[in-house]
């Protein structure tokens, strides 16, 4: 990551009773997710990064362009920012039909128009809403052309505050295909602002983990997820992400198995033909450790697998133990007394038995 | 039906609340913005000072404008200096009048809604490139819309009804100051009920419909 592809980003707001100290540079491409709890500071954060945060105090250099440095007496007001933000709730202005509400943004900036009114349209599949007014929208519809008016701008930058958590479960898989598209078709940075992990670990490429106003951890998806040192508010919902290739379709018992560096797993019959990359979450409650390879059972996922770090978990009763698949982290939740019991130790070979997999898309 | 002079007071009381309405519009609506919108430890007067002519005996109001407005008060001379002479018994001294004491009518719904719009439509519209007053007026106005017929409707009904503040500082002069209320206050001294009738039902089918209208209006928005 070169200096000048990525958004450096110091901030520090102090309200009574919250403060949010951050230091950050982030990649300059790909999905970010910030990630936390509420009252984490992840909203207010984005809203720094907006400029939407007047008592903030910092410095924001994106890509090599200074947006903010007060020291330097430097702060570009939101609307000098080339940005886009999704806000939570739907925000679209209730006196504009959905196409002037496109054209707001759009006919106020100059220049090039990288990402085109059409294919922002086609990408959310809104094209039959343009002539509605907002209050004639569904509450996914109404999120989509949002984030069409905002990719409208042709931003440098896009930031979404947890653009699905005003909708139902049904709303949310109606938009979790867009923004997966957004992230497959446009170069544009993202910053997407989430509380639900399995949000975060379809979407992003990369994770700020936020607690309490400071940066606990940041890094690459899989890499950041695996880790066991974290707050005990992230390892309660501790697993893994793993990408993985669609291998194999079995008709007769309609499954599918899915390969990954380091071993291979079989869920139950996906959709997606040979060759599609799906990333799937383990959850460590589902796994759990053999000293060998369990004869008459009826978990079909076991995978041999190194100890390489234990930590505490949640409760005092359990451990997290990270195991490495052939080069693809695992994370085991076990009891204390299972560890002792089996002898579990560092660099011992074992097997990890997974009771099941959740597919993400 | 009208005598002339009390088609006089008419055309003068129309005149005087359309331009009081104006102005109150123009210099009211940053009052209440500012109101709605600050944080600052002045909000509270600011606030009880717009609103003290809710309350205020018109008398109280009048005796001090003309203290201030006066050729001995502080506005007084500075008006006199500038050879404008002064401004009590004057058309122009009852349209200051007329603003201040119609201020809270304009100031208050238009306070109440931007406070209703929020600042989130500000940010969304920051957001997508367009300046502070450029969102104020492609963004706020139109969503205060019903605001801001509110606050002229009362504005204007407002100042047609006033009839203290106009006799202290306009007195009672044909064609100048003497609106519809004095005009009937002198019809009914000089026991011309007759004439008394005429603007005074007159008066009442007026603040009737203006309130029939803003009454029916309610709860509707115009943008739809």
């Amino acid at each position: 990551m070169t200096f000048d592809k990525a958004i450096h980003a110091r901030f520090q707001v102090a309200w009574p009773g919250f403060n949010l100290d951050v230091e950050l540079r982030l990649p300059g491409r790909g999905v970010t997710a910030l990630f936390g709890h509420s009252g984490s500071g992840k909203t207010t954060l984005l809203r720094c990064l907006a400029g939407l945060e007047r008592q903030s105090v910092g410095s924001l250099n994106f890509k090599g362009e200074v947006w903010q440095d007060d020291a330097r007496g430097i702060c570009r007001p939101t609307h000098r920012r080339p940005l886009g933000y999704v806000f939570q709730e739907a925000s679209l202005f209730p006196h504009l039909s959905v196409r002037k509400n496109l054209d707001y943004g759009r006919k106020r900036v100059n220049g090039g128009h990288k990402v085109s009114l059409d294919h922002a349209v086609e990408l959310l599949g809104i094209g039959h809403l343009l002539d509605r007014m907002p209050d004639r929208l569904s509450g996914g519809e109404r999120q989509r052309v949002a984030i069409a008016r905002a990719l409208a701008t042709s931003p440098e930058l896009l930031l979404m505050d947890e653009p699905l958590a005003a909708l139902d479960l049904k709303r949310k898989s109606e938009i979790l295909p867009y923004l997966e598209r957004l992230h497959d078709e446009l170069e544009i940075p993202v910053c997407y602002v989430s509380h639900v992990p399995d949000e975060v670990a379809r979407l992003a490429d990369y994770v700020v983990l936020l607690s309490e106003g400071r940066v606990v951890a940041a890094g690459g998806l899989r890499e950041t997820m695996a880790r066991l040192d974290l707050p005990t508010a992230f390892t309660e919902d501790a697993g893994v992400v793993i990408e993985a290739v669609v291998a194999d379709h079995d008709e007769t018992y309609r499954l599918t198995r899915l390969d990954f560096p380091g071993g291979s797993v079989v869920v139950a019959r996906r959709q997606e033909s040979l060759g599609r990359r799906l990333r799937f979450r383990v959850h460590a409650r589902d796994v759990s450790l053999a000293l060998a390879r369990a004869e008459g059972t009826s978990i079909v996922n076991l995978l041999p697998a190194t100890v390489v770090e234990v930590a505490d978990a949640d409760t005092p009763a359990h451990v997290l133990v990270r195991l490495d698949a052939g080069g693809t982290p695992l994370i085991a939740r076990i009891t204390r007394f299972s560890l002792d019991h089996l002898g579990v130790t560092l660099g011992k070979s074992m097997w990890a038995q997974i009771k099941a997999v959740a597919l993400l898309g | 039906m009208l005598s002339e002079a009390n088609v006089a007071a008419v055309w003068l009381t129309l005149k005087l609340a359309t331009i009081t309405t104006v102005i109150l519009l123009i210099v009211g609506t940053p009052i209440a913005w500012w109101l709605a919108r600050t944080h600052s430890k002045w909000k509270g007067v600011i606030g009880a000072v717009v609103a003290l002519p809710l309350v205020l005996p018109p008398t109280v109001l009048g005796f001090y404008l003309l203290m201030i407005l006066g050729p001995r008060g502080p506005i007084g001379q500075l008006t006199q200096s500038l050879g404008w002479g002064v401004l009590p018994f004057t058309f122009a001294g009852l349209v200051v009048a007329s603003v201040f004491y119609s201020m809270p009518f304009v100031v208050q719904p238009l306070q109440q809604a931007f406070e209703a719009i929020g600042a989130r439509p500000l940010e969304v519209a920051a957001t997508l490139r367009a300046s502070p007053w450029d969102a104020f007026f492609t963004v706020v106005l139109p969503l205060a819309k019903p605001g801001f017929i509110t606050a002229s409707i009362l504005g204007f009904a407002h100042t047609v009804g006033e009839f203290g503040v106009v006799l202290m500082i306009g007195g009672n002069i044909p064609e100048k100051t003497r609106v519809v209320s004095v005009q009937i206050y002198d019809h009914v001294e000089a026991l011309e009920y007759a004439e008394a009738h005429v603007l005074a039902g007159g008066m009442l089918l007026f603040s009737f419909l203006v309130l029939l209208a803003l009454y029916s209006r309610k709860g509707t928005s115009t943008w739809k």
